[in-house]
C-alpha cells in the first residue's frame, strides 16, 4: 500500500510538471510580448480590476488552506471534517469562477477582446489597420501621402488581451476541472471510503488543487499589477 | 486488512505522518495572505523595473510556501521535489534562451503579423523608418 501510494504520487508530480511547463510556455511568451510592447501592456492592464484580481487570490489561497485541511482529516480518518473541508474548497472554487465571470462579461462588454476581435477605441495609440477588420470597417485610415512618416500603430493592447484570455481561460478550465475531480473525491469521502489507510485521491487533488493555486499566485501580478 | 492496519500503526509511531498539522497550515496561510497584501501594496510604488523584480520575488516565495508546506514536500520523499525543481529548472533554460534571442534581434514580429511594420521601433541607426529588417544584419552579413 505504501508503495503504491508513493507511486501514484510521483505520477502525479510528473504530471504537475507537465501543467508547469504548459503554463511556462505562456509565461514565456507574455514576457517576451511585454518587452516587446510595454508601453500598451502597461496601458491594457490599467482595464483590469486590481480589486477583483486581490479578492481571487485571497479566494484561492483559503482554498488551498482548506484543501490541505481535508487531506489532514482524511489521514486523521475524520470523514466528517474531510466532508466539510472539501466542500468549503469547492465553495471557493465556485466564488473565484463567479468573480472571473463579471471580470470577463465587463471585458466583453468594453470590446477588450484577444486578437482581431478587440474593438476598444479609446487607446493612446491606434491599432493598425488591417489587424483589426472591425475597426478599418467603421473607421478606414487615410492613404498615406508619398514620402511621409507611416502612421505610427499598435497591435499590443489585442497582444494583451489574447494572452489574457488565454492563460485565465486555460486557469480556468483548470478551476473547472478541480471543481468536477473535488466533486467526485467528495462524494467518495462522504460514503465513507477515505481513512488514515486509503486517502490517495484526496491527497493527489489536493497537490493538483495547490498547482493550480501556484499558477494564480504568478498570474496575478503579471498581469494585475505590471507597472 | 489487518496488515494495513498494521502499516498504518508503525508509520503513526514511527512518526512519519505526524507533520504538518492545521496549526501550521494556518500560519502558512496566514502568511500567504501578508505576502499578498505586500505585493498589492508594492504596485503602487513606482520603483521602475524594480517592480517585477519584487513581484516575481513574492510570487516565488508565496509558490515556495504552498509547495514545502501545503504540498508537504518540506517532508515527502525527496524524488518529489527533485521531479519539481527538474520542471523549473527546464523552464528556466526556456526562459532563458528565449531572452537571449529576444535580446539579440533588433526587430520582433509574431509569425501571422501581416500589417505594416512602422509600429516596430527599430534599434537607432539599423534601417530608414519603414524598412522591415526580419533578421540580425551581423548574421546576414556572415552569410554574404
Amino acid at each position: 500500500m505504501e508503495q503504491q501510494f508513493d507511486t501514484s504520487k510521483i505520477g502525479m508530480w510528473l504530471f504537475l510538471v507537465t501543467e508547469v511547463l504548459l503554463f511556462g510556455g505562456l509565461f514565456v511568451g507574455f514576457g517576451m510580448m511585454q518587452a516587446r510592447y510595454p508601453r500598451e501592456f502597461v496601458e491594457a492592464h490599467e482595464h483590469l480590476t486590481r480589486w477583483q484580481g486581490a479578492l481571487n487570490t485571497v479566494v484561492l489561497l483559503i482554498s488551498s488552506f482548506t484543501m490541505v485541511m481535508a487531506v489532514d482529516a482524511a489521514k486523521k480518518s475524520n470523514k466528517n471534517r474531510q466532508v466539510l473541508f472539501l466542500a468549503l474548497t469547492i465553495v471557493c472554487a465556485c466564488i473565484f469562477l463567479v468573480v472571473k465571470y463579471f471580470e470577463y462579461s465587463h471585458k466583453f462588454e468594453e470590446g477588450w477582446l484577444p486578437g482581431r476581435f478587440y474593438s476598444y477605441k479609446g487607446d493612446s495609440i491606434p491599432a493598425c489597420p488591417g489587424v483589426n477588420p472591425s475597426q478599418l470597417a467603421s473607421n478606414p485610415p487615410p492613404a498615406p501621402a508619398p514620402g511621409a512618416p507611416v502612421q505610427q500603430c499598435t497591435n499590443g493592447y489585442a497582444t494583451f488581451f489574447s494572452f489574457y484570455f488565454m492563460m485565465t481561460g486555460l486557469h480556468g478550465f483548470h478551476i473547472l476541472a478541480g471543481i468536477v475531480v473535488l466533486t467526485w473525491v467528495l462524494i467518495r469521502a462522504n460514503r465513507g471510503e477515505f481513512s488514515k489507510n486509503y486517502y490517495t485521491p484526496v491527497d493527489l487533488v489536493g497537490l493538483y488543487w495547490h498547482l493550480v493555486d501556484m499558477i494564480w499566485i504568478y498570474l496575478f501580478p503579471l498581469y494585475y499589477l505590471i507597472q | 486488512m489487518s496488515t494495513q492496519t498494521e502499516i498504518a500503526d508503525r508509520h503513526a509511531q514511527a512518526g512519519e505522518h505526524d507533520h504538518g498539522g492545521p496549526a501550521l497550515y494556518a500560519k502558512t496561510l496566514i502568511a500567504l495572505l501578508i505576502l499578498t497584501a505586500i505585493t498589492v501594496a508594492a504596485a503602487y510604488v513606482d520603483l521602475g523595473s524594480g517592480n517585477v523584480v519584487v513581484a516575481l520575488t513574492i510570487a516565488t516565495i508565496k509558490a515556495m510556501l504552498v509547495a514545502l508546506f501545503f504540498m508537504h514536500l518540506l517532508w515527502d520523499k525527496p524524488v518529489n521535489a527533485i521531479i519539481a525543481m527538474a520542471g523549473f529548472l527546464f523552464l528556466g533554460i526556456f526562459l532563458m534562451f528565449c531572452l537571449l534571442d529576444f535580446d539579440s534581434r533588433n526587430n520582433y514580429f509574431p509569425a501571422n503579423f501581416k500589417g505594416p511594420a512602422a509600429d516596430m521601433p527599430l534599434a537607432p541607426g539599423t534601417a530608414p523608418q519603414g524598412q522591415v529588417i526580419r533578421t540580425n544584419p551581423a548574421a546576414e552579413g556572415e552569410k554574404k
